[in-house]
């Protein structure tokens, strides 16, 4: 499921301060300790992970804000591709 | 209420090791969604660079104080001069953000030493410029991504 594998990327990429199984999809991961340096290698695991590119429109803080937030985005890119 | 304060500052320190990681996974990936090409002339193979012109980008944010996007990595540009000093050039969101919030002039002092990198901006703020500018400025700025 795509949203296992978002969780495994956040988990070697993320730099978490808490373990991610004790998160929520919903769950902020800035405030579990996500920096701004952390949050690019996540979004280049990702790419890798998922085949995508993330836009310069959706670098932003929102986009990796949370697991859900994540799965938003990847599945929004998976789709645009699929079109 | 006090007035404003015409100065911001803000800091950022970076480990040199962190920065050398996302290399060693990503190459040039990493460096080309961050750094521009002028940084990339001086500082591709050097993390202690890399890191420090990172910690610019970052204390730079600091100063700009975005509520909503935060603006591209590489809208916030680290020139050197030839004689070792740094100077900042903002485009797209960064300028447009230090635009809105009347920051008129930007300056950016690096350093590293034993593993770390560190970055301070000072912005100066136009005289006369208050909160209530700010916000009106914002408002009539959303959306607009001026180069």
């Amino acid at each position: 499921m795509t949203v296992d594998r978002i969780r495994e990327v956040v988990a070697e990429h993320g730099r978490l301060a808490v373990d991610i199984t004790t998160l929520l999809d919903g769950d902020d991961l800035y405030r579990a300790g996500l920096t701004s340096h952390a949050s690019v290698n996540l979004m280049l695991a990702l790419e890798d992970e998922f085949d995508i590119e993330f836009p310069e429109q959706m670098l932003r803080r929102q986009t990796f804000e949370s697991v859900a937030s994540i799965q938003e985005a990847v599945e929004q890119l998976h789709a645009e591709l699929n079109v | 209420m006090a007035p404003m304060s015409r100065l911001r500052v803000g800091i950022d320190l970076v480990q040199v090791s962190r920065i050398a990681g996302s290399l060693a996974a990503f190459g040039d990936r990493f460096l080309t969604r961050i750094y521009t090409p002028t940084e990339l002339g001086y500082a591709r193979n050097e993390p202690e660079r890399l890191a420090a012109r990172f910690a610019a980008k970052e204390a730079v944010v600091k100063v700009l104080r975005p509520r909503e996007a935060r603006p591209e990595w590489k809208s916030i540009e680290v020139r050197r001069d030839p004689d070792g000093w740094c100077e900042l050039s903002l485009t797209g969101t960064a300028a447009r953000l230090a635009r809105e919030q009347a920051i008129d002039s930007l300056a950016v002092s690096l350093s590293h030493e034993a593993g770390l990198a560190n970055a301070v901006v000072v912005a100066t703020l136009t005289e006369g410029h208050d909160r209530e500018q700010e916000t009106e400025a914002r408002r009539a700025g959303r959306g607009s991504t001026n180069q």
